[in-house]
């Protein structure tokens, strides 16, 4: 019952935040400066040309019209149409869409794959050369933008060493690079966060009962200090699975990697605000729903946090 | 880590940062003859695809992204602690408002709201400040409020309340010293993550335009030469690098020293 009650809140609070970020998104675009018309065609454009999309934005309606419209469009999946390209916006969203998953996926492995030996490592081995050498690498990889590692990887494992393609998504190798670009940084942060969660864990009284049964050292690491200290580091994971389901704007871009976040970029670019739009409002929206699933996930491992609800 | 490093480099940084305008440098200066010509050629950092020689570009490009973090950190801090503190000292509307608000903007992941508000405001270093100071401020303003809330029904507060003492000196005098150390720690740390943001905007084209300098855009003019001209993008990068990393660890030993838990170094990039 108590679940239930939270998942009731949980999805009213979701839908609430849900509606201020589409409201946000549609002011965005009178955000620009002078008239939108303008900007998207030129100063030169023919008059007949600015009505026609005055008219086809609905930028001619009362605000509270074209708002109505687009949370209209929003919930009936109708976002309108490219201004670039005449396609319609959710067809534009779901060929990219499988580009950015498949991203996410491979990087969201290998930031696992990176961040949890090396904080189990940091944590069993405290204050050793292990301990050091694991923090620098974290301080490291929070440090370097992933618009300077892209480059470096590229630089060493595609055109020195010709292991990868350089950009692109042909072929299955072209997926690594990306995907470690964005792996290394979040792991970064998870490497850290697994340490100090692990160094809490080994001082608690079930890990010392533990060690006296004469279970080994691995054993009460791997079995009974690891999966109670990974309980804290699944919000941390669901942030950056969010961040990384929400499109990595730069690193596609840096690998031309045809996601939603290069997308949105091609779509600043070409002025085609619809787009823009409709990207910003996917992203925020799949970020919101990913952190809301995590919370709800975590309720459900940890019966603890359902007390306080 | 010795703390006289970071403190050198950020030194440094501030330093060519201010100073840029006056220094005998030639940014845009083009040089035919050196096209793309590599550090180990010329001496100094080599020259990039245009021939403009990168020392000068790469301080020239310092003062952008320490202009750029001083203004919004400066007024991101500023305006999120003001409005944080209040909202949690007076309470209810618009405390709850606030939160709404904070609540919105943690919606969006990582830049992508500076991102969207760039690319409509287009480019410009104005616009670079005011994309990432509106973006910038809640973080302050949840800070301040937290911590405005866990203050409140202190005795001193009480005491100044009893005397009749107005709402706003109260915060000032009596809340806003209280709460300044995690603040001040927030803010380093802020200055790191806008160095990044800066240079991420930039190098998405959203931050300034050419032929001005900035370490982001010259990592994306970089990334067309990287197998002739590695140094293009190496140099700026580097120097990128060791000013966030100088601030984060900067950050971390300030985060020892005023006894503050708080989230650790984040930068999104």
């Amino acid at each position: 019952m108590a679940i239930f009650l939270l998942l009731l809140r949980r999805i009213a609070s979701t839908a609430g935040v849900v509606l201020g970020v589409a409201i946000l998104v549609f002011l965005l675009i009178h955000l620009i400066p002078g008239d939108p018309v303008d900007v998207m065609l030129g100063e030169s454009a023919q008059p007949a040309d600015r009505e026609a999309l005055r008219q086809a934005l609905g930028l001619d309606q009362p605000i509270l019209t074209q708002l109505a419209a687009y949370l209209q469009g929003v919930v009936t999946l109708d976002l309108g149409q490219s201004l670039h390209s005449q396609q319609p916006i959710t067809a534009l969203l779901a060929e990219r869409i499988p580009a950015t998953l498949e991203l996410a996926v491979v990087a969201l492995g290998f930031t696992l794959l990176l961040a949890v030996p090396l904080g189990l490592v940091a944590a069993a081995h405290r204050d050793t050369l292990w301990d050091q050498g694991a923090m620098t690498f974290s301080l490291l990889g929070v440090s370097i933008p992933n618009f300077w590692m892209g480059p470096l990887l590229i630089l060493v494992f595609a055109l020195w060493l010709g292991w990868f393609p350089v950009s692109g998504r042909d072929g299955a190798g072209a997926v690594v690079l990306p995907a470690l670009t964005l792996g290394t940084s979040l792991a970064a942060i998870l490497a850290r966060m697994i340490r100090s969660s692990v160094l809490e864990v080994l001082g608690e009284d079930y890990i010392r009962t533990a060690y006296a049964k004469g279970l080994s050292r691995r054993r009460v690491l791997l079995r009974h200090a690891l999966p109670n200290a990974l309980l804290p580091v699944i919000t941390v994971l669901g942030l950056q699975l969010g961040t990384l389901l929400a499109g990595a704007v730069i690193t596609e871009t840096v690998f031309s990697w045809p996601g939603i976040g290069l997308l949105t970029i091609e779509a600043i670019q070409s002025r085609d605000y619809p787009v823009v739009q409709a990207c910003v409002l996917l992203i925020a929206l799949t970020y919101v729903i990913v952190n809301s699933l995590t919370d709800l996930l975590y309720a459900v491992i940890d019966p603890r946090i359902r007390v306080g609800g | 880590m010795r703390i006289w490093l970071p403190v050198t480099v950020l030194l440094l940084w501030v330093f060519t940062g201010l100073a840029a305008p006056w220094l005998p440098l030639e940014p845009n200066a083009i040089d035919l003859e050196r096209i793309l010509a590599s550090p180990l050629s010329t001496g100094g950092m080599g020259y990039d695809d245009l021939g403009r020689n990168m020392l000068d570009r790469l301080i020239a490009g310092s003062t952008t992204s320490f202009l750029v973090a001083f203004w919004v950190v400066g007024l991101s801090a500023s305006v999120g602690t003001l409005i944080g503190s209040f909202a949690g000292y007076i309470g209810g509307f618009w405390d709850r408002l606030l939160v709404q608000v904070i609540n919105l903007f943690l919606a969006f992941p990582g830049i992508l709201l500076a991102i969207a508000l760039a690319g409509i405001l287009g480019p410009g270093i104005e616009n670079v400040v005011l994309a990432l100071t509106v973006v910038g401020w809640v973080g302050y303003a949840r800070l301040a409020r937290a911590q405005v809330l866990s203050l409140r029904s202190r005795e001193h507060v009480m005491a100044a309340v009893a005397l009749g003492v107005p709402r706003a000196r109260i915060v000032r005098y009596h809340l806003l010293p209280l709460i300044s150390a995690p603040l001040i720690v927030e803010a380093t740390f802020g200055v790191a993550s806008v160095v990044v943001a800066e240079a991420g905007l930039s190098f998405l084209g959203l931050g300034v335009q050419p032929p001005e300098a900035s370490w982001g855009s010259m990592i994306r003019d970089g990334t067309r030469y990287l197998l002739v001209a590695p140094h293009m993008v190496l140099v700026p990068g580097l120097a990128m690098v060791l000013v966030v990393l100088a601030v984060n660890l900067l950050g971390d030993r300030l985060r020892d020293r005023l006894d503050v838990r708080t989230g650790g170094a984040g930068s999104e990039g």
